[in-house]
């Protein structure tokens, strides 16, 4: 991904995770898998077989999926999780919203961006992807995808 | 075998080493619990044709292989074993395969067996290193997700939906720590108050560390038989407990719930969700291969991972519509006593997790209940009994036992 210049030292950004979503940071969006029979969705993405039992497809295709969604369920993280999760120092509670895509049929668990924390979220409300950092290196800004809410 | 005995099989013998945290050798627990099972049943090892073990993961080659590893402990006996990995569910899994062995007439009385010992703190993923395509893996490491993060969903979930509150949760624990009391394999006997759990730290928005599980030591076993060995064994079946169904169903595609571990649900965009959701079928899995239904229970053992948990199950079980939960709990009728009591033995609250024994220990605590042997924890008059429960994966599991 791209560069961004922080303080002293220059960090290469990079995504926490390979192909589960775009790099634009103005219009990010999760990359998940189509199938290209029956037409169902997959998220996080794979290739081989469709999942489901009614479709003999052995090949799925990569698909953005929606950018907007409404809240299914949320919660906030108060404590550390354990490795392989890496904190930011000092850990900072954090929110994660689990978000229904209408179109794909899917809910797509996922951390809710800096700032906004359980009291500011409510089951139904309408949510779209944005990037953020996770966390750094001495090399490395982390991205991950985030839920935020959008404005009214 | 008489027909009348359909596929019921017998327990002929119970046991268990109390829950704790004392990060002992796994198998140590396990040999007190299978000595007391076998005590029970007036059996000796020698005499025990299978071993269905229940596995732990965190324990190394001894606990992926758990049958052997218990045959061994017990002396090795040429006994034929299996060793059966389901997560939360490995249990009731060991106890379907001896079942299945019962059954189909391959042997007579079986030893199902399933010990832990834990490390403090959250479940993390087993087996180190970067598994990328590891969906446990995943998600701690991109987001974070830990076991308590899933059943905040559900919690907050019950908030938005049907109106719970804090207090709603915290009088499961209240009514779970009053029950878990006196027993004596219990590892947490103190009863606590709303305020207490109020009062305690919240891990997982809007769970409060009171409301969530710990990870426990433990063992749990227990001897059981065809109806055929029990008449001769005994005499006679009279008053016997007897499995009527061991539920053990994985989900139906498209699973629409996001369940642990994984980070997105299956899509509904082509194929519909089934009609029944998944932690329910597993119940009613059970209640068709008994042929009885939840109004005939006289108690259950539900897998309260968190308090706000129970009250799904409540409704997952079929003791209420869905919604429901919260005003069951408030008319008292899961306490013991009321008309349905909810985790008579204290539960997961009282016990804590020891994951490959958890399932066995609940069907222990409906033995005990069932036979008049639960003391100041009783339920008076119990005559049919459930367990449920849900692992990670697509497990879960429902027992059912009548006397």
């Amino acid at each position: 991904m791209s560069e961004t210049s922080n303080s002293a030292t220059t960090l290469t950004r990079v995504p926490i995770i390979e192909g589960w979503f775009t790099d634009d940071v103005n219009a990010p969006t999760l990359i998940g898998s189509k199938c290209p029979l029956c037409g169902t969705y997959v998220f996080p993405p794979r290739n081989g077989d469709c999942p489901s039992p009614f479709c003999e497809s052995t090949t799925l295709d990569p698909t953005p999926l929606s950018r907007r969604g409404t809240v299914w369920s949320y919660t906030e993280n108060r404590y550390t999780p354990p490795p392989p999760y890496v904190p930011t120092d000092p850990f900072e509670p954090y929110a994660l919203a689990a978000v229904e895509l209408e179109a794909e049929g899917l809910v797509v668990l996922g951390k809710v961006a800096t700032g906004i924390l359980a009291a500011d979220l409510k089951v139904g409300m309408t949510m779209q992807l944005e990037l953020d950092v996770s966390h750094r290196d001495d090399e490395h800004e982390y991205m991950v995808y985030v839920w935020a809410p959008v404005n009214p | 075998m008489s027909t009348a005995d359909g596929k019921d099989i017998a327990i002929l013998g119970v046991g268990m080493h109390p829950w704790g945290k004392w990060g002992r050798d796994f198998t140590e627990y396990g040999m007190v619990a299978a000595r007391a099972a076998l005590a029970d049943a007036n059996m000796q090892w020698k005499d025990i044709q299978y071993v269905a073990g229940a596995d732990t993961i965190r324990n190394g080659y001894p606990g992926f292989i758990a049958g052997a590893t218990f045959a061994q402990k017990l002396g090795w006996s040429g006994v034929r074993i299996s060793s059966s990995y389901a997560a939360c569910a490995s249990g009731a899994q060991a106890l379907d395969s001896a079942r299945a062995q019962i059954l189909a007439g391959f042997c007579d009385v079986a030893l199902v067996i399933g010990a832990d010992t834990t490390p403090k703190g959250f479940f993390a993923p087993v087996g180190g290193g970067d598994r990328k395509n590891d969906p446990d893996w995943q998600r701690f490491h991109v987001l974070g997700a830990t076991n308590p993060v899933y059943f905040a969903l559900f919690a907050r979930r019950r908030m938005d939906m049907y109106g719970a509150t804090s207090e709603d949760f915290a009088r499961v624990k209240v009514k779970n720590s009053k029950h878990g009391l006196n027993n004596p394999n219990a590892r947490f006997k103190k009863e606590s108050t709303v305020e207490d759990v109020l009062n305690s730290p919240v891990v997982s928005d809007p769970l409060r560390l009171l409301d969530i599980c710990a990870t426990s030591d433990g063992a749990a076993a227990m001897v059981v038989c065809s109806m055929d060995f029990a008449r001769k064994h005994l005499g006679t079946t009279e008053g016997l407990c007897r499995v009527k169904a061991v539920g053990t169903v994985t989900p139906v595609y498209p699973q629409s719930i996001l369940e642990l571990p994984d980070i997105a649900s299956d899509s509904t965009a082509v194929v519909p969700a089934p009609s029944r959701k998944y932690k329910d079928s597993i119940a009613w899995s059970a209640y068709e291969q008994a042929g009885i239904g939840p109004e005939d229970l006289s108690l259950a053992e539900v897998y309260d991972l968190s308090t706000a948990l129970e009250l799904d199950w409540y409704e997952h079980i079929g003791l209420c519509a869905e919604g429901e939960a919260e005003n069951l709990l408030r008319s008292g009728a899961t306490t013991i006593g009321g008309k349905i009591p909810v985790n008579p033995s204290g539960g997961l609250a009282c016990f804590g997790e020891a994951i490959p024994a958890q399932a066995i220990s609940q069907v222990c605590e409906l033995v005990w209940q069932l036979r008049g042997q639960a003391g100041d924890r009783q339920v008076e008059g119990a005559k049919v009994g459930i367990t449920a429960n849900q692992g990670l994966f697509g497990h879960g599991s429902s027992v059912i036992v009548a006397r």
